[in-house]
Formats: C-alpha cells, sequence, structure tokens
C-alpha cells in the first residue's frame, strides 16, 4: 500500500501531545527492531514496537490508536532496557494508554471483574490494573 | 540494627507470610523490621509518562513519612521497591516535579532517604557469609529457581541492584542457604504482570507465565524462589492450565524467598506458611530430608 507523506500528518498536534506526554523524541528511534525482539507479548500485538514507532514517525496515530497493543504491554521494560538509542517502547505505549483514558475511555470496566478474581488476587494487581485500563 | 519498613498493601493482606518470614528471620540475623506507623499503598505501578505527576504523590507519601523515621526504608516487595526508588530519584533531581508533588501532599520531602530491598540489606549490611553461618538447617539438594521477573531490575540506572541481563543475588542467598540454586533462560522476562486484570488477557499470561516455567523446569528447578506477589500469583494461576493442558506437566512450588530464608534458620513450614501455598512444598521437602 502506497503512503503519502504529508507534513501535516508528521507535525500533527496529537503527535506533539505524544511526545510531551511520554518524554519520548519519536526520531531517536533507528528501526533496529531490539524492541520487539525483546518485548514478550510481541506476538500477539497487532503493531509490534518496532512497528508502532515507525508508525508515529510517519504520523499514523489513528492506526497506532486502533491497534490492541498498548494495552497488551506489561510495561516490563525489556524494550527501553535494550534499545541502543535510549527510545522507551513502554513510555509510548503508556502515554497512549493515558490519551484515551484521559478522555474517559476506560478499557476495563470495575463492574466487569469476577469476584473470585477480587477476592484472591493481591491488592497490586487490582491497584496497577486499575491504572492501567480504567479511565 | 532497626530498619523502617515499608510492607505495602499486598504483604498486609494475601501475602501475610512473606512479612512474617521476613520479620522472624531479620532477628534471628541480627535487625528488626521497623514497620512505619502510617502508610498508605504506594501506586502499585510507577508512572512511566514524566507528565503523570499525580501517580508521584502517593509514593512520595509514603517517602516523606518514612524519612520523618530515618533516612532508609526497606521493603520486600519487588513492585513497591521499584515505585519507592524511581519516585525517590525523581523528587531528589527533578526540583519542579518536586515542588509540585509536595506542595499538592504538604510535606516537605527532598529525595534524600535510601530505598533498599531486603535481598539488598542482606547481602551488603548483613553480609552473605554471615547468613550462612546462621543456617541451622541447610537446604541440601534443594534445586531451587531463582526468578527476578522485572520490578527488581529495571531499568537498571534507577534499580541498580544488580545486573539486568544475568543478576545473581538470589542465586547467591540461595547458595549461602546450602541450596542448589538453577538459574534459567526464562529468569528476568515479565510473568504477565498487570494483566492479571482483564477479561481478554488470560490467554497471556498464561503463554508468559507459562514460558517462564517451563523454562525454569527444563532448567533443573524443583521450586521457584519470588520476591513479588503478582508474580507468584501469575505463576500459580499459570500451573492450573498447564497442568489441564500438558500431559504430564508437574506443577512446581512457588515460594517467596525469606520462606526459603526462614526454613533454613530452622522456622517451622507452618509458621512459615508453606501450608498456604498454592503448590504444596512440603512433599518435596520430605523427599528431600529437610
Ligand atoms: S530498540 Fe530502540 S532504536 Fe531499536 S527499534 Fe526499538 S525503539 Fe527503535
Ligand atoms: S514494556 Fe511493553 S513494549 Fe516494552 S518489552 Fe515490555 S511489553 Fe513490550
Amino acid at each position: 500500500m502506497m503512503h503519502k507523506l504529508a507534513k501535516d500528518d508528521i507535525q500533527s498536534d496529537i503527535l506533539g501531545q505524544i511526545e510531551r506526554v511520554s518524554g519520548e523524541e519519536l526520531n531517536k528511534c533507528y528501526q533496529c527492531g531490539n524492541c520487539t525482539g525483546s518485548c514478550p507479548v510481541s506476538f500477539a500485538m497487532e503493531i509490534p514496537p518496532t512497528k508502532t514507532i515507525r508508525m508515529l514517525q510517519l504520523g499514523r496515530v489513528d492506526d497506532v490508536l486502533k491497534a490492541n497493543s498498548m494495552w497488551l504491554c506489561v510495561s516490563c521494560l525489556q524494550c527501553y532496557s535494550r534499545c541502543p538509542k535510549a527510545v522507551s517502547a513502554a513510555n509510548l505505549f503508556e502515554a497512549l494508554r493515558q490519551l484515551s483514558l484521559r478522555k474517559g475511555e476506560s478499557h476495563e470496566e470495575i463492574k466487569d471483574l469476577p469476584f473470585p478474581f477480587l477476592k484472591g488476587a493481591p491488592q497490586q494487581a487490582i491497584v496497577s490494573g486499575f491504572r492501567k485500563f480504567v479511565s | 540494627m532497626k530498619l523502617t519498613y515499608y510492607p505495602g498493601c499486598t504483604l498486609n493482606t494475601v501475602a501475610k507470610q512473606f512479612d512474617a518470614s521476613a520479620k522472624k528471620s531479620a532477628l534471628e540475623l541480627g535487625f528488626e523490621m521497623d514497620e512505619l506507623s502510617e502508610w498508605n499503598c504506594c501506586g502499585a505501578s510507577f508512572p512511566l509518562t514524566p507528565d503523570n505527576i499525580m501517580g508521584l504523590s502517593a509514593p512520595t507519601k509514603v517517602l516523606a513519612q518514612a524519612r520523618k523515621a530515618g533516612d532508609t526504608v526497606m521493603t520486600l516487595c519487588s513492585v513497591c521497591y521499584n515505585v519507592l526508588k524511581r519516585t525517590n530519584k525523581v523528587i531528589r533531581d527533578d526540583t519542579d516535579r518536586r515542588d509540585v508533588v509536595c506542595g499538592f501532599i504538604e510535606e516537605d520531602y527532598d529525595g534524600s532517604i535510601d530505598v533498599l530491598h531486603f535481598l539488598e540489606v542482606l547481602r551488603d549490611r548483613v553480609g552473605f557469609e554471615k547468613v550462612k553461618e546462621a543456617v541451622k538447617r541447610p537446604l541440601e539438594g534443594l534445586k531451587a529457581g531463582a526468578y527476578y521477573g522485572c520490578m527488581l531490575l529495571r531499568p537498571f540506572e534507577d534499580m541498580g541492584i544488580d545486573n539486568c541481563e544475568d543478576p545473581t543475588i538470589f542465586e547467591d542467598l540461595l547458595k549461602a542457604l546450602g541450596c542448589e540454586p538453577v538459574g534459567f533462560p526464562n529468569k528476568i522476562e515479565c510473568c504477565g504482570s498487570h494483566l492479571a486484570l482483564g477479561k481478554d488477557n488470560e490467554e497471556i499470561v498464561t503463554k508468559l507465565s507459562g514460558n517462564v516455567m517451563q523454562s525454569a523446569a527444563g532448567s533443573g528447578a524443583e521450586l521457584i524462589v519470588t520476591s513479588c506477589p503478582l508474580c507468584q500469583y501469575n505463576l500459580d494461576g499459570a500451573q492450573e492450565k498447564l497442568e489441564a493442558s500438558m500431559p504430564g506437566y508437574r506443577p512446581v512450588p512457588i515460594v517467596y524467598f525469606t520462606q526459603i530464608l526462614g526454613l533454613s534458620l530452622g522456622q517451622s513450614e507452618t509458621e512459615l506458611g508453606l501450608d498456604t501455598s498454592r503448590w504444596d512444598a512440603r512433599p518435596l521437602l520430605k523427599e528431600k530430608g529437610i
């Protein structure tokens, strides 16, 4: 598929917002692929970390926001740990989640959580899960 | 030696055996864990985006509280350790964010505390040699898998407890207790973490935790030690699925490192809460004559 690179796409407000919220500079990434190679959940991501960053560099924010990737990232920091350019895909995924959550769109509903989970899971699972998934 | 101790929510509830076994072992090793008189949850995940200043307020409150009691604070849970240590660095180095957070929580705190993990205290203050001397019941022949997960180690420049690609602090402790430590390829990989919550994530957690378990069992581990209640929960759960779906898979007990420490120091299995684990370690210990 041909993708037309337009100045408006790669300098959009939303890209600026993603960089500001995440604290990451998208153009630092030179696409070596270490992050995807190290990521334990890349196998299940519709757009793996390296490709997510490339698509953001090209301004394709909508596609990235529609993918399941940000909701699957476990924040394990293997990507950042092994990135030769000190880019954190983890921070970018967190920023993408926050952009969505801050609009009031929760990814999980508290009322849907099964009772055995609430009763038996460690508190830290519930608290961190809320932080990642609930607006 | 008396050390200010922050337990965090999980050690106060579903992981009481982690807390109790550590407190008792500490006394036997010559130090006292002095629990903070007032504390709150650390937030259970460090806010990765620098723009999320609100996420720093809960852990900063804990740090400020601890600073009033002394110049160090010790934790047991890997996640509390990660959140407190990383937050402390932000508050110390970034005066802008410090001013906002401290103004909001109405505390005057500058990041001047040292955040320690119990493992570090054993290695750097007590010394593994001293631990070895205190062992009453060497755990000979027990092949214990050292599982680190993520939060204890990463990011290296903030955590710094050990080499983040090939850590050995668990293995070194296990050796001191007389065990045969088993390092395995997935020892620093994620268990699935907060994906424990969520309707569609079960398969992924099972896969991630399952990879860890198969890597450990394939390397000969008969038992796994961890310092994270969420790792334990995910590994325990994944083994239920593996047992049901993989003919011949034998679940392995997942225990806190302080339970194994306490065992070697002579505490009883019931005292250590080993009778409450999802996968019982007692038959294995009996088989080994421990
Ligand atoms: S590891 Fe770093 S430089 Fe390499 S593709 Fe990933 S983000 Fe880009
Ligand atoms: S932090 Fe997220 S993107 Fe990075 S390796 Fe872990 S799961 Fe993959």
